[in-house]
């Protein structure tokens, strides 16, 4: 292998490892204020990347019938709940965001020739479509049993991974896709040729983490989902309602998810079920960081993200298992280091 | 005058606009019975203390008030009745619960812990905590000079202080405290015991739980007892604390000390 070659793999290395570092933070995340594994997360990038495919061939979405959907079955249970307890602003509220939203959605997007827009309003239709599914999954199939083990949550993470997949199949069809680049021009640096969309990709990465870094640091919701993360009695009794956290770190996710999606969907052609192994890496890097230490996952992720490149050029069809396979000396290191978590006090 | 409670008997004469009325209020954990028809009321600016051993339901009381537990029975707050009360309800209309375990956010700021009590008035849209910060380091010098340090890093004393300031953050018209003087050194209760006070001299209504009744009975206005669940007895703080089965009970152990060391 000469430098050149090195170069190359080290940049897709670094462009997938912006990626899972992204998800690898939402899994992070979702894990310390809820105790969902989010299994489901590969799931939203596919949905975002194949959603913005949609689009640009001139299809209408059915992700936004989905979600039309999910805001039905959200307003039935909250709405109904509302006029039981003789609140009918709050019910009309309710309807208005879970239903009202999705269906003029809907109808905007039956209305307009989507394929003809500017990308960035394709891109920001995408996010309006796919990002209010994650506080809806929450209300709809997490809150009921918030309280429950972490075993249970994962199984129901399982099954809505494996329910997102088959939706998958039966919207956007067993062919991959693959969009269109965002800008069309090449930076050269030395023997190396970065491409727009690779730019792209780490810039937003690096915005994203920065943004992010400040919503935790210095915005009191943001608190107020670390101290849910740390205590969650505690956060309770000052009046952050684990729903409204749940809720939150879903939309967090999901917008991450389904970002992701809409940024590798010109470097990578992606099918239904592409989502898995892409959610499955950035859950490796999570598992280095312990399912709780930020820069360790975003650590992690670059490392995941250069393994597979440079597994890639070695041993292409090992390349999985090679990734995979970096799982056990993690544990194993793991389990020697770490020290049983107490209770706090 | 102390008296024996029959259950629903009105009581806490002195109360003036309540702030809190607790009737007929039950909790079960299973079959088991945690709290029977408890009844109590917190006056307007008054320091009302509930006292009794270990296990007798303090802090089911406490937890049920404040909707952290299920329960049945009435339960009314700043003049309008919970059907369930929801912890989040509660917070946003003027209660708060400073548990025993305190519940800080350790690995957060002294700060940040205290910034984050007045989350529930931010939702609101009241966005004054700036202020009311400042109040708080008022009181709380030590809080101030600690304000970067992790909470986590922090004293047994200095960490009720934070539990105790970060609840005054919400602006409570309740303040409901849990044991605030477990295991904590003689000096530093007393300097709880001294802000409690001065907390109601500036309107605070507290609903204090204490096992150290010697010192709950010389703050408070109002006392209950509390007996596996139920109210054994109650009256002006003053009257319990010279009733003789209450010095049995629950002040005659330091005076039995006292005899032993002297002799």
């Amino acid at each position: 292998m000469d430098m050149s070659i090195a170069l190359i793999l080290s940049q897709d290395g670094i462009t997938n490892g912006a990626i899972y570092a992204l998800l690898a933070l939402a899994l992070v995340l979702v894990f310390a204020v809820t105790r969902v594994i989010f299994i489901q997360q590969g799931e939203f990038v596919a949905y975002g990347a194949l959603t913005l495919a949609m689009m640009q061939s001139g299809v209408l979405p059915a992700t936004v019938w989905m979600l039309v959907v999910m805001g039905a079955l959200v307003t039935a249970l909250d709405g109904g709940l509302a006029l039981k307890a003789g609140q009918g602003r709050r019910a009309a509220g309710v309807a208005g965001w879970n239903l009202g939203y999705p269906l003029a959605l809907a109808a905007a997007l039956g209305g307009l020739a989507v394929d003809e827009l500017p990308l960035a309003v394709q891109v920001l239709l995408t996010l309006a479509i796919v990002v209010p599914m994650g506080p809806m999954m929450y209300r709809l199939m997490y809150q009921p049993i918030a309280s429950a083990p972490v075993l249970v949550l994962l199984i129901v993470s399982v099954a809505l991974h494996i329910a997102m997949v088959g939706l998958g199949l039966l919207f956007f069809g067993a062919e991959g896709q693959r969009t269109p680049a965002f800008s069309e021009f090449s930076l050269e640096l030395g023997p190396l040729m970065v491409s727009a969309q690779t730019l792209w990709v780490l810039v937003v990465s690096a915005l994203l983490i920065v943004g992010l870094y400040q919503f935790f640091g210095r915005t009191l919701y943001g608190k107020a989902l670390r101290a849910t993360a740390i205590n969650r009695v505690g956060a309770q009794l000052m009046g952050i309602s684990p729903t409204l956290a749940g809720k939150l770190t879903f939309f967090l996710a999901a917008f991450i998810g389904a970002l992701s999606g809409v940024l590798i969907a010109p470097i990578t052609t992606i099918y239904y079920d592409t989502g898995f192994l892409i959610g499955l890496k950035g859950f490796v890097a999570a598992i280095i960081g312990g399912l709780a230490s930020y820069p360790l996952a975003a650590v992690g992720a670059l490392a995941v993200g250069l393994l597979e490149a440079f597994a890639s050029f070695w041993a292409s069809a090992y390349k999985e298992v090679i990734v995979f396979t970096l799982i056990i000396p993690v544990l194993l290191w793991r389990s020697l280091t770490s020290h049983h978590v107490e209770e706090e006090e | 005058m102390t008296q024996q409670t029959q259950a629903g008997a009105p009581s806490n004469a002195n109360a003036k606009n309540p702030v809190l009325e607790v009737r007929d209020l039950c909790v079960s954990y299973g079959k088991v019975e945690a709290l029977t028809n408890a009844s109590l009321t917190v006056g307007e600016g008054q320091i009302v203390t509930v006292i009794g051993p270990n296990g007798a339901g303090k802090t089911t009381m406490l937890s049920a008030i404040m909707g952290v537990l299920g329960s049945h029975g009435r339960i009314a707050f700043d003049g309008s009745v919970e059907g369930v009360p929801e912890v989040e309800r509660m917070v946003a209309r003027g209660m708060t619960l400073v548990p025993e375990k305190r519940e800080l956010f350790g690995e957060m700021s002294v700060e940040d812990n205290l910034v984050l009590g007045a989350f529930q008035r931010y939702r609101m849209g009241k966005r004054d905590h700036a202020q009311t910060l400042e109040e708080v380091y008022a009181l709380f010098p030590r809080l101030k000079e600690r304000r970067d340090q992790a909470a986590g890093t922090m004293s047994g004393g200095e960490r009720q202080m934070l539990a105790v300031g970060r609840a005054l953050m919400a602006k409570p018209k309740l303040l409901m405290l849990d044991e605030p003087s477990l295991g904590l050194a003689p000096l530093i209760t007393r300097e709880i015991f001294r802000i409690i006070t001065e907390l109601r001299r500036r309107g605070v209504s507290i609903l204090l739980v204490e096992q150290n009744a010697r010192a709950a009975l010389q703050v408070a206005d109002y006392a209950y007892v509390l007996e596996t669940g139920q109210v054994a007895m109650q009256g002006p703080a003053h009257e319990l604390a010279d009733d003789p089965r209450v010095i049995e009970a629950y002040l005659g152990l330091g005076g039995k000390h006292q005899a032993m060391l002297s002799t």
